[in-house]
């Protein structure tokens, strides 16, 4: 019962892989905002009137709009239209989707999702350089340093910054308990001594703060990484952390590596600048004029907010900014270097009371189709994502509150993406071209689909009846990968086709083995059914052995390979698991299914 | 059908002399091989950078070698690939920003010998990429050898387990040799092969061992060396059935998989052909020299324990 249960859970899991994929456009607004099924109408017409029929238009949990059509010729015609239509409302991406009809999906049923070998794109493995961004740290404590001297009227001969530390001669070695006193003042985190020579002090970034600073590095190159992906307009692209300091990057359907390269390459920034109270934004916005002293700017909701000119702070200063809670109140913490925080204790000083914004700035480049030719349009965008009233005076440390908990995420990342960015180099990139991925699938297809049938033919031949049932176990036994790989949402790789085709040559070794013991005890003079639970007794110890050291070869594959061979690991794992379920269990269930009947058996077909 | 009617009755270990010569035959000729030759390593692993692109017709080699060295790159290796129309160009490593400026430059390059050319696929990985790559390999390649001896310590004797690991280092020795005497490209799938080769050939040598064990429990009279014969002579169907099925599916892998799969479908046949070969010369004869009796498994409590399961 169980096994029949499992078989058919699976092959609804299985299912949605049947119908195949087609291809589509996804279609997101650039505000972020959801579609509703009230904007399908527009596009409804919209195709109709230019005679481009499609299959299907929907949305999806992420409030996504897809458009399927019957093939890429319409899938093209269509985007161009739409693009033509509402030029830079929507990020487009052409992309496949799944033909299952709307009950299966509507389940949460997807099919498995194919790795960039099989479906063409681009893989990009960055690597963020940690030194370099732990030396932009000391780079902004050197300067922090002599303003602390400086203030404290220290004369100091040198303030240098050289690798994790800053060495400080000062004039007067007198002064040196002083100047140590001080720093400790402005950062008591900070480790500082006394030097070696007399008058010099060590300030060393801690071990701590050394690794916050390259996680900080890597996260914020991470969220820049996400919001210029969605910008290129991929769909289901993934960027992930990789080890200690490499970020990677997958980005399927996609072909010009050059166009993305620039367009990943683009650096963020931010602006800290005070809200103009006295003008009316809402007339600016109408008369296209911003008053004398402002600028014009929308936020994310699209509306308009006008901001002094002058730059309180820039990105460059800020060092650092988390989500937290603030006594309940979810709050974002915001960290400026100490030149920012001098020019903010100032701004803050005079206008208490009164709101303040950060702008978010980043050169986006997007590649436009104008009477069927591409044009790249150069587009600075400009967000103001925070305004805040000024609660009280402060420098370079303070918090901005009143928000929710998922915007305090989100100012959070994106103020971090604007930060001084660590630098970012290229160290691996590969490009598949869509007919090597075409061709990829259908080679991998075509050697299971021969490789599984000789099979198929050599165990009837050679073990009968006890041949077929080892025919529909391994059936049995290629739905339930594709049932778990569906399910888990793992994308299926050349070699994870490869690892389909090797389950099936190891999956059919259990049933051999249960076999050869069934005939091993026939021939040993034991009544039929005596054999058969004979067979599949002893056989159970040598199975389970020979299939473990197979899984611990899986296991290591998975802890140390990458990319497509973490493919090819997850399948052989999976395949060993279910291969083991399937011949165990659904072997026997099936034979007691032929034999279970009868009362007597003179002889088994094997 | 069966192979063997009634259990065979080969000598097998009266042989194994002439076998341990032959294992050490073809173990010293991979390590001359790999000393001498070397491996022919992919960029996975050196670093560099790959493109395979297919002309409209028949690719033209020297042309497209011209017209690369025109373009200032020194050493170009091209070839064909698969089909004649389709070539593979191969560049030294380029570190950074550079890599992906000359992989820029070199197809267009190419596309200068025939704009119709078609770019398939291009890589370029960073030397020090590919030196972890190497080190992760190795790594993989140690600790699953390291794993599976201590799961045969865990499950049989240690006698067996020397067996079974001397089995397991013999197979990827000869694989790595195989690569090395037909200098295919040994990349980061041809490895993830060898690591599927070697779970492969303990999972033939355990089936083997396994019965070996029960047989030395049941003919407690009998010398070792006839418990190992019998052994294997008993499993001797079950080994061919289950390497003639797998081999038959990496063939149809090898043959119809592409350029793709072929480095990764050679390996895996070399590998389950030697893998069979050694779970019988190797595993078992290395086990019965190092002095394997009915004295090892005393007290006897594998047998109950293999009755009780269910």
């Amino acid at each position: 019962m169980t096994v029949l249960a499992v078989v058919l859970v699976s092959i609804i899991l299985a299912l949605p892989n049947v119908f195949g994929e087609t291809a589509a456009l996804q279609m997101s607004r650039k505000d972020r905002a959801a579609f509703t099924s009230d904007s399908f109408g527009q596009f409804e017409q919209l195709l109709q009137r230019e005679g481009i029929p499609y299959e299907d238009l929907f949305t999806d949990a992420d409030g996504r709009l897809w458009i399927r059509f019957e093939d890429v010729e319409q899938q093209i015609e269509a985007r161009d239209v739409i693009a033509r239509e509402y030029e830079g409302q929507f990020a487009i991406a052409t992309t496949f989707a799944s033909r299952a009809p709307r009950w299966l999906t509507g389940l949460g049923l997807k099919p498995m999702s194919l790795g960039l070998d099989l479906r063409g794109g681009i893989y990009l493995v960055y690597e963020v350089d940690v030194e370099g961004a732990v030396t932009q740290l000391t780079q902004v404590l050197e300067r922090d340093l002599r303003k602390v001297l400086r203030d404290a009227r220290i004369p100091y001969d040198e303030v240098a910054a050289a690798g994790p530390q800053v060495r400080v001669v000062v004039k007067d070695p007198a002064k040196v308990g002083a100047a140590i006193a001080a720093i400790k003042d402005f950062d008591a985190a900070l480790a500082v001594r006394e030097g070696s020579e007399e008058g010099r002090i060590v300030a060393e970034l801690t071990a701590e703060q050394i690794r916050q600073r390259q996680d900080f590095a890597i996260q914020q190159n991470i969220t820049a990484l996400n919001n210029r992906v969605n910008a290129l307009g991929v769909a289901e692209p993934v960027i992930q952390r990789q080890g200690l300091n490499r970020i990677a990057v997958q980005l399927p359907g996609i072909q010009d590596a050059a166009e993305v390269v620039r367009i990943l390459g683009k650096v963020a920034t931010l602006e800290f600048r005070l809200v103009d109270q006295v003008n009316s934004p809402l007339e600016a916005q109408r008369t296209g004029r911003a008053p004398l002293g402002s600028r014009l700017y929308k936020d994310r909701q699209g509306s308009p907010v006008l901001l002094k000119r002058e730059v309180i702070a820039t990105g460059e200063q800020l060092i650092d900014a988390t989500s937290t809670l603030s006594q309940g109140e979810p709050a974002v913490d915001v960290v400026l270097d100490g030149r920012g925080g001098e020019e903010m204790l100032r701004t803050t000083r005079e206008n208490l009371g009164k709101p303040m914004a950060v702008v978010f700035i980043e050169k986006e480049r997007e590649l436009v189709e104008r009477d069927g030719r591409k044009v790249v349009v150069d587009r600075s965008s400009e967000d103001v994502i925070s305004v805040a009233t000024i609660r009280g005076v402060f420098s370079n440390r303070f918090q901005i509150t009143g928000l929710t908990a998922s915007e305090g995420q989100e100012l959070a990342r994106l103020l971090r993406a604007g930060a001084l960015a660590a630098p970012l180099y290229i160290v691996e990139q590969r490009l598949i071209g869509p007919s090597l991925g075409r061709d990829n699938i259908e080679r991998g297809f075509k050697a299971l689909a021969i490789g599984m049938i000789i099979t198929f033919v050599f165990m009837v031949i050679y073990y009968r009846v006890f041949g077929i049932v080892a025919d529909v176990i391994l059936v049995t036994n290629v739905v339930l990968i594709t049932a778990l790989l569906s399910l888990f949402g793992a994308a299926l790789t050349l070699p994870g086709i490869a690892g389909i085709v090797l389950t099936v040559g190891m999956a059919v070794d259990a049933n051999i083995l249960i076999y050869e013991r069934i005939r091993e005890e026939v021939r040993n003079g034991n009544s039929p059914w005596a054999a058969i639970n004979g067979g599949f007794e002893h056989a159970l110890s040598a199975i389970i052995d020979a299939n473990v050291t197979t899984l611990i070869a899986a296991v290591m594959l998975f802890a140390f390979g990458t990319g497509p061979i973490r493919g090819f690991a997850v399948v052989l794992f999976l395949g060993i698991l279910t291969s083991l379920f399937t011949a165990l269990m659904g072997s026997r269930a099936l034979i007691q299914l032929i034999y279970g009947r009868r009362r007597r058996i003179d002889r088994l077909a094997i | 059908m069966e192979i063997f009617k009634k259990v065979t009755h080969i000598r097998f270990m009266e042989q194994r002399r002439i076998w341990y010569v032959f294992s050490a035959f073809i173990i010293l000729g991979s390590i001359v091989l790999v000393a001498v030759r070397g491996l022919n390593f992919g960029i996975d692993f050196t670093g560099g950078i790959v493109i395979e692109a297919s002309y409209s017709g028949a690719a033209d080699l020297d042309a497209t070698r011209g017209a690369l060295e025109d373009a200032g790159f020194g050493s170009v290796q091209v070839q064909r690939f698969g089909t004649a129309a389709d070539v593979l160009v191969r560049l030294p490593p380029a570190e950074g920003k550079a890599a992906i400026d000359q992989t820029e430059r070199a197809t267009a390059a190419i596309r200068a010998v025939d704009p119709a050319v078609e770019i398939r696929r291009t890589e370029a990985i960073g030397p020090q990429v590919g030196r972890e790559l190497a080190e992760k390999g190795a790594t993989a390649l140690l600790m699953t050898l390291l794993f599976i001896g201590l799961y045969v310590v865990m499950r049989f004797q240690w006698k067996f387990s020397v067996g079974a690991t001397l089995a397991a280092l013999h197979d990827p020795f000869v694989v790595v040799g195989f690569f090395a005497l037909t200098q295919m490209t040994f990349d980061l799938a041809v490895l993830s092969a060898i690591l599927a080769v070697i779970g492969y050939s303990l999972n033939d040598t355990v089936v083997v061992f396994d019965r070996v064990r029960e047989r030395l429990l049941s003919m407690r009279k009998a010398a070792p060396i006839e418990v190992m014969n019998t052994a294997i002579n008993e499993t001797l169907s079950r080994t061919l059935m289950t390497s003639g099925t797998t081999a038959i599916v990496v063939v149809s892998l090898l043959v119809l998989g592409g350029e793709a799969l072929s480095g990764f479908a050679t390996a895996l046949l070399v590998g389950i052909v030697i893998g069979t070969y050694s779970s019988i010369y190797v595993a078992g004869a290395a086990a019965l020299d190092l002095g394997l009796s009915q004295r090892d498994l005393m007290p006897p409590e594998k047998k109950q324990e293999v009755d009780a399961l269910p």
